[in-house]
């Protein structure tokens, strides 16, 4: 199981009354690549990816996490199983401080049990063990002198680096980052660039929305393009970069046919 | 005007059996609300469920009183669960069309003839506290006052007692929002999307949110019926429940002393501006009689009109409450 792809998705469908918004006969991620899922507006990418991570219900079709069926799977239990996610509108928790977000993220927590909340003898050694981690991923991502501070006091790109940072805290296998570029500052976005495409190394298989290309170039290991629900292409960032059919489904050639009856170059 | 009888009785208002039954139920509206982010607009439904808890073991079964004690916190779980399970999974604004819906379901259910057998109808259950007040170490007819405090005996003995869970209560809500389970109900009153894609079943911690929140609802009720020496289903009306979220909103949602101080503001206040009233020089009643008519009846309502002056500016200048922070309350508009 080591080998195949961590994550395949076959024949999921997903509409939404008359609109087919998700159609994706085949797709196979690769372990612990960067795979970029790319298409334009409305091309059904981010309801894929709540698919994919349970945030939505496929209509049709078969999801695989490392070879266990995933679907229709809520989204707390994929965490557990090493999935974990990011939101296009990022979801820092204001009224949490920088710290307590990430303690959040801390998967199987004593503390989080009802009764055992109640006696602190049972979690705080625990709980300085996930302080810890948290401060490390806090250096890491260069966020700690933000350690005590509201979330909601954050700037944009700060908080796309907490919900990373955070995502890290749940020690996934797969990290699903829809749009992480969206509203960073250029020179915040080169050091979560980097911090992204650290994560291969360290056995994380890396998924991401994104709509700017140069970002795509640079760090994808694959690049799977969508259209109008399906997906048209997919392959090596310079094989996509050349694709008259990708090209096409950016610019509108083709606008108001059928998609899938186009040929791919 | 007598000023010594108004501030006696403002002073003992302060710290009396009300201002205890209201804190109480406003702490298990703090865990909601302030806390989850549940938008209960039913919490007197949960005082009213501990309440029938005793009322209806005692007049019905004829149990001991204690076991009903007991049973109380059995119906308001059921009605926890019922509200919660089918609710909790939905947009926030569910569950609070259910819990008012439910509350007022409850009391017209509990005064309704069909039910009489089992409630006592209209009439309600009265003399089932003799238990409690058989265990006092005060004497229950003779009055007490230590300070400028001043209660009958069995009222000591309710405060007594009342003060004690409230206290209780209120420590270990803040042990548990210390916890990491605390964390994870803030969580979900912030983003609760967010929390799911970490890994927490927001369903499953809502539940018990209510659970908890409910609960504590129901020592509320079961005070205040003790105190009151009967169960009467016209008492948990839905202004309990507004009364209850003031009481909140004055102290400051999701801060742990503000149910503490918030009743206590509000109940002094109360019983201030109607001692107050009812002690105007005979010159300006006479007067305020004639142009405004302010009749005995007048007075019990002109107080509530002066709160609610009250909480508008409290809202302008003071919107997040006594204990809650500016800072933080600018977060909500980022």
């Amino acid at each position: 199981m080591t080998d195949g792809p961590i994550i395949t998705a076959t024949g999921v469908v997903k509409t939404f009354g008359g609109l087919r918004a998700v159609d994706v006969d085949k797709l196979e991620i690769r372990r612990n690549k960067i795979t970029a899922l790319i298409g334009p507006n409305g091309a059904g990418k981010t309801t894929f990816f709540n698919l994919l991570t349970g945030f939505d219900q496929v209509d049709a079709g078969e999801i695989t996490l490392d070879g266990q069926n995933i679907t229709g799977t809520p989204p707390h239990r994929l965490a557990a199983k090493g999935m974990v996610r990011t939101f296009q509108l990022t979801k820092a928790l204001a009224k949490l401080s920088t710290l307590e977000n990430m303690k959040l993220g801390a998967l199987h927590q004593r503390g989080e049990k009802f009764w055992q909340a109640l006696i602190p003898g049972l979690w705080t050694r625990q709980e300085r063990d996930i302080e810890a981690r948290a401060e490390a991923i806090l250096q890491r991502f260069n966020l700690t002198h933000m350690r005590d501070e509201f979330a909601g006091t954050m700037s944009g790109g700060q908080r796309k680096l907490l919900e990373m940072a955070r995502a890290l805290m749940t020690d996934p296998r797969v990290v699903m980052l829809d749009e992480p570029m969206a509203g960073v500052n250029p020179a915040l976005a080169q050091s979560l660039l980097e911090l992204i495409k650290m994560l291969p190394a360290e056995g994380r298989t890396v998924i991401f929305v994104e709509h700017n290309m140069d970002v795509v170039q640079e760090i994808s290991d694959w690049v799977v393009v969508m259209a109008e629900g399906r997906i048209i292409a997919q392959g090596t960032p310079a094989e996509i970069k050349s694709n008259k059919a990708v090209v096409d489904a950016y610019l509108g050639a083709h606008h108001g046919e059928d998609l899938s009856k186009v040929e791919l170059a | 005007m007598d000023w010594g009888f108004i501030f006696e009785r403002s002073f003992s208002a302060m710290i009396g059996p009300e201002v205890v039954v209201y804190a109480i139920a406003a702490v298990g509206l703090n865990v909601h609300f302030g806390y989850t982010g549940l938008m209960n607009f039913g919490q007197v439904g949960f005082m009213a469920a501990g309440a029938y808890g005793v009322g209806v073991t005692v007049y019905w079964l004829e149990w001991n009183f204690w076991i009903g004690i007991l049973f109380s916190f059995v119906y308001v779980a059921v009605l926890a669960l019922l509200l919660g399970l089918p609710t909790l999974r939905l947009r926030a604004d569910y569950l609070s069309l259910v819990t008012i819906a439910a509350s007022e379901t409850i009391r017209l259910l509990a005064r309704s003839r069909v039910m009489k057998p089992y409630t006592g109808g209209v009439e309600g259950v009265n003399q089932f506290a003799g238990p409690f007040y058989d265990l006092s170490p005060f004497e229950l007819g003779k009055f007490y006052s230590f300070g400028p405090f001043k209660y009958l005996g069995r009222d000591v003995w309710v405060l007594v007692v009342g003060w004690t869970l409230l206290i209780l209560i209120t420590l270990m809500v803040r042990q548990l929002m210390r916890s990491p389970w605390g964390r994870t109900l803030r969580a979900i009153r912030e983003d609760e999307d967010a929390a799911r894609a970490l890994g927490k079943n927001a369903y499953f911690f809502k539940m018990q949110s209510l659970l908890l929140g409910g609960m504590i609802g129901g020592v509320a009720g079961v005070i205040q019926v003790i105190q009151k020496a009967s169960v009467q289903a016209d008492t948990f009306n839905p202004v309990i429940t507004f009364t209850i979220w003031t009481i909140l909103i004055v102290g400051g949602p999701g801060r742990i002393w503000s149910p503490i101080v918030g009743s206590s503001i509000y109940w002094t206040l109360i019983v201030f501006i109607e001692n107050t009233l009812r002690q105007l020089p005979p010159g300006v009643r006479s007067t305020l009689e004639d142009t405004v008519q302010l009749s005995d009846f007048n007075i019990a309502m002109l107080r509530f009109i002066l709160v609610g002056l009250g909480l508008l500016l409290l809202a302008r200048f003071r919107p997040q409450g006594i204990f809650g922070s500016r800072e933080e309350m600018a977060l909500d508009r980022r």
